[in-house]
């Protein structure tokens, strides 16, 4: 049995004269959290189906839990747990519970061990209230928590999503972050995941993979990929007019921050700094000796913008 | 994890639990619709009546139709009523495959530990399709009735052996149909005429087609085994000797080369999604 | 009166650009066609053979005739219905069609005539060609008798349209009329002659049929296109489908009228 979760190795795929996915290699180590970065259209999903034994690789080797998913699709699927954002895999007219009750026996499940797994899922997962619901009746924050239930429901030892937060708000992103932690803390779950979303790899992952125009541009930390690119934050100041004056000083030698943009005469301000450099405390402090500061937020770099420069790096 | 992989030891009965499990919850959740469902149900029992207005209406003309009297061409008729609407029931869902292939459901299917065309097949039931099997049934009850069988053993053997094939068959054409999806644009009004087209053609007493035609529903695609060639057995007619009596009892032949043409299409159409053209 | 008939003919023309991309499917709707026109011509040769004579005024070349125009005009006619204007109203989009200066069931039948036109050049020809290769067919007896078959083509599609707009309509009033178009389909499925010639039904159902307007929608344009009747009975059934026209004109204003004002009262 191999050691890695996932292993790939040149692996390409072409639709027609498009080559989708061009000679990726990478492999993951159980209980590893990685996030898979891209532009859309850069080769994300078909990665994913090929790691799923849903689309045959052109050429080139991949390996889920040690198997090859086209020819071990079965055996694959009892140790895979896979979430589409876009797509549920519920079924749309029976009540949430239904589903768990199926996808229990589709996994060849004890009905008692369903049960309790289903039950301890519903608890952490906070989905006690809607569990009669039919599930087209669900709002896309309850079926997000549903779907990744669903996943894990076999106690999977890789769980792939693919844009698990796309469209939640901020408290639903939290929460589903927050249990899938607990959720790789627990059991050693490794879990492969697709995003938009920076605070998704932040709070998640401590391995990114930049895949750009098929091919895999960067495989590191996260941290790593900041320096790489040189992803600074924003701190965007408001600022209370001096008095007598008619805006605010440009805050031009603040040190470890570099002044980028400047609105209303000054009245907003906007900072970047290298949080491996300096802290957002020391910024803010800095600023406060010099204004009043009356309202702040801290601008995070996303994905989009992040792979544009290590495209722009790598060339 | 679930359990470990290769278990020679599990039952049928274990085996085919999540089948069992997904069409309870299915049958469960279309009586829930309790008005719906009954209108389904009639009209599926108007599209069996209506259907049979046809044969009423050209007996209505004539006393022989292909060789067969009325009550003669009632069992026909009966017979691959009753096959179709099991059929139907049981995987006419298959039906909506480019429906779900467009919506991208499909892969949900290949994340799950089972055979995917497996998981078709038992993705729903129909059970409002309950109506026409009904029509099929009393028709074939008067059908029989009317042709006063003489009744054997061997007779009742061959009903039933026949009734098995002929669903057997009609759901190979509803798989080979789904199959298709995967690969053909507008696949259902190219399919249609061979399934649907299929049941009309095995409703009729075969000698009423120009034989080019007669030998397209027999060894093409086999509708010929499903009502017609039985009867003739069942009713101790002579035939028209186009292909011999004894012809009646290879149903099950007939049946199991349509499952591997079925078979057949359906892996390459899976191929073919795999492959990307999906 | 010239500014709607500019409207109309554009979009005449938009549906019937809009049906054009869809040439693999006319391809397809072709050979299931042929398919059942050729079980059903072998039941109509059958029957006329077995009588020994014409069987309700059909002999085997009309009788060839009437399955194989009738298939030829199933992608021409729309027997079936549509449930377009009901899922509109279903999505409350009905209200941006009262909205609109053009009479909305002036829209849909300008489509659909659109629609019909690419039918009939791109479907109900190839099939009929591939009928007549297959069967001896009969043909109108004359000039005169061809151009009323084509008049009751057109009239047959508006009558078709015109049955179904109302009860697409009536999803104002009904939650669900899934059971009414089912109703539609296999009732007029009987009666319209798609199945057998009405002549060849009892009397009963034939004077039934007389007081629907289903005949109208395929049987007449059959009967004069595979030259069964001819002269003043061809003229006598393109006034009976022409008086369909009108009554259900009628009844699609009125409903239309009533709907405008319950969506009005409802505020869309």
């Amino acid at each position: 049995m191999a050691t890695q979760i996932i292993e790939t190795r040149d692996l390409v795929r072409e639709y027609k004269k498009l080559r989708a996915v061009d000679h990726i290699s990478f492999t993951v180590e159980p209980g590893e959290a990685v996030g898979y970065i891209g532009a859309n259209g850069a080769g994300k999903s078909t990665t994913i189906k090929m790691l799923t034994g849903i689309l045959r690789p052109t050429s080139g080797l991949v390996r889920t839990c040690g198997r090859d998913p086209l020819r071990e699709r079965i055996a694959l699927a009892r140790e895979i747990g896979v979430v589409f954002g876009q797509r549920s895999q519920l079924w749309w007219d029976l009540p949430l519970q239904e589903s768990f009750t199926i996808l229990g026996a589709i996994h060849r499940l004890d009905p008692a061990v369903a049960r309790v797994r289903s039950g301890e899922l519903v608890d952490l997962l906070e989905m006690g209230g809607f569990l009669s619901t039919p599930v087209r009746q669900l709002s896309l924050g309850q079926r997000m928590r549903a779907e990744i239930a669903a996943s894990l429901i076999h106690r999977p030892r890789l769980l792939i999503l693919d844009e698990p937060t796309i469209g939640l708000d901020v408290l639903s992103k939290q929460r589903l972050r927050d249990f899938l932690g607990a959720e790789r803390r627990e059991h050693g779950t490794t879990l492969l995941l697709t995003t938009h979303d920076m605070g998704d790899i932040e709070r998640l992952c401590d391995r990114v993979l930049v895949v750009d125009h098929g091919r895999l541009a960067y495989d590191g930390t996260l941290s790593g990929l900041a320096k790489t690119v040189g992803a600074e934050r924003v701190m965007v100041v408001d600022l209370a007019p001096q008095a007598g004056h008619e805006g605010v000083a440009e805050l031009r030698d603040i040190p470890g921050a570099a002044l980028v943009g400047v609105e209303g005469e000054g009245t907003r301000q906007h900072l970047a700094f290298d949080p491996q450099a300096t802290s957002a405390g020391a910024v803010l402090a800095a600023v406060s000796a010099r204004a009043d500061v009356l309202d702040l937020a801290i601008e995070e770099p996303d994905i989009e913008d992040v792979v544009r420069r290590i495209y722009a790096a790598s060339r | 994890m679930a359990e470990p992989a290769g278990r020679p030891t599990l039952s049928v009965g274990e085996r085919l639990r999540p089948y069992r499990v997904i069409l309870g919850a299915r049958m469960r959740a279309q009586r829930q619709y309790r008005a719906s469902f009954v209108t389904d149900i009639v009209g599926t029992l108007l599209v069996g009546v209506t259907e049979f207005a046809e044969v009423w209406g050209v007996f209505h003309n004539v006393p022989v139709f292909g060789g067969l009297t009325y009550g003669q061409a009632i069992v026909v008729f009966a017979l691959s009523n009753l096959c179709f609407s099991l059929a139907d029931m049981l995987v006419g869902h298959l039906d909506t495959l480019p429906q779900v292939i467009r919506a991208g459901q499909v892969d949900a299917y290949y994340v799950r530990p089972l055979p995917v065309l497996a998981q078709f097949m038992t993705s729903d039931i129909s059970l409002r399709r309950i109506g026409r099997l009904a029509v099929a049934l009393v028709l074939l009850v008067v059908g029989l009735a009317m042709a006063q069988v003489a009744w054997s053993p061997a007779k009742g053997a061959l009903l039933v052996l026949s009734t098995v094939s002929g669903t057997v068959i009609f759901s190979a054409l509803f798989t080979v149909a789904g199959g298709a999806q995967f690969f053909l644009i507008n696949g259902p009004e190219f399919t249609n005429g061979f399934t649907y087209g299929g049941s009309y053609s095995a409703q009729q007493p075969q000698p009423i087609f120009p034989d080019p035609v007669r030998i397209f529903w027999t060894f093409v695609i086999p509708t010929a085994f499903v009502a017609y060639l039985p009867t003739i057995v069942l009713l101790d007619l002579p035939g028209d000797g186009f292909v011999p009596r004894w012809l009646a009892w290879a149903s099950p032949a007939a049946a199991l080369a349509s499952c591997a043409l079925a078979g057949l299409v359906w892996r390459f159409g899976t191929r073919h999604y795999q492959g990307g053209g999906g | 009166m010239t500014r709607v008939l500019r409207t109309t003919a554009l979009l005449v023309r938009s549906g019937f650009r809009q049906q054009t991309t869809y040439r693999l499917a006319l391809l397809a709707g072709i050979s299931t066609n042929s398919v059942f026109g050729i079980i059903r011509a072998a039941i109509a040769l059958a029957t006329v053979a077995s009588a020994g004579a014409a069987v309700g005024g059909y002999d085997a070349r009309t009788a060839a005739a009437f399955v194989w125009w009738g298939q030829a005009l199933l992608g021409t006619i729309n027997l079936w219905g549509f449930s377009l204007v009901a899922d509109r109203v279903r999505s409350g989009d009905i209200a941006v069609d009262f909205l609109r200066p053009v009479n909305p069931m002036l829209v849909y039948l300008a489509g659909d005539v659109g629609r019909a036109g690419v039918g009939l050049v791109a479907r109900a020809i190839p099939t009929l060609a591939i009928g007549a290769l297959l069967f001896d067919l009969a043909w109108p007896p004359g000039m005169p008798s061809a151009a009323l078959g084509l008049l009751s083509i057109l009239l047959a599609v508006v009558v078709a349209f015109l049955g179904a707009f109302s009860l697409n309509l009536s999803a104002l009033w009904f939650t669900e009329i899934r059971g009414l178009r089912l109703a539609w389909m296999v009732v007029g499925g009987v009666l319209c002659g798609l199945y057998l010639p009405l002549p060849w039904f009892p009397g009963w159902v034939q004077s039934v049929a007389s007081c629907t307007p289903f005949p109208s929608m395929l049987q007449h344009p059959l009967d004069i296109l595979s030259g069964r009747i001819a002269g003043a009975d061809a003229v006598s059934a393109v006034v009976s489908q022409l008086f369909w026209v009108l009554v259900l004109t009628v009844v699609g204003q009125w409903v239309l009228a009533r709907g405008r004002r319950r969506v009005e009262v409802q505020g869309g």
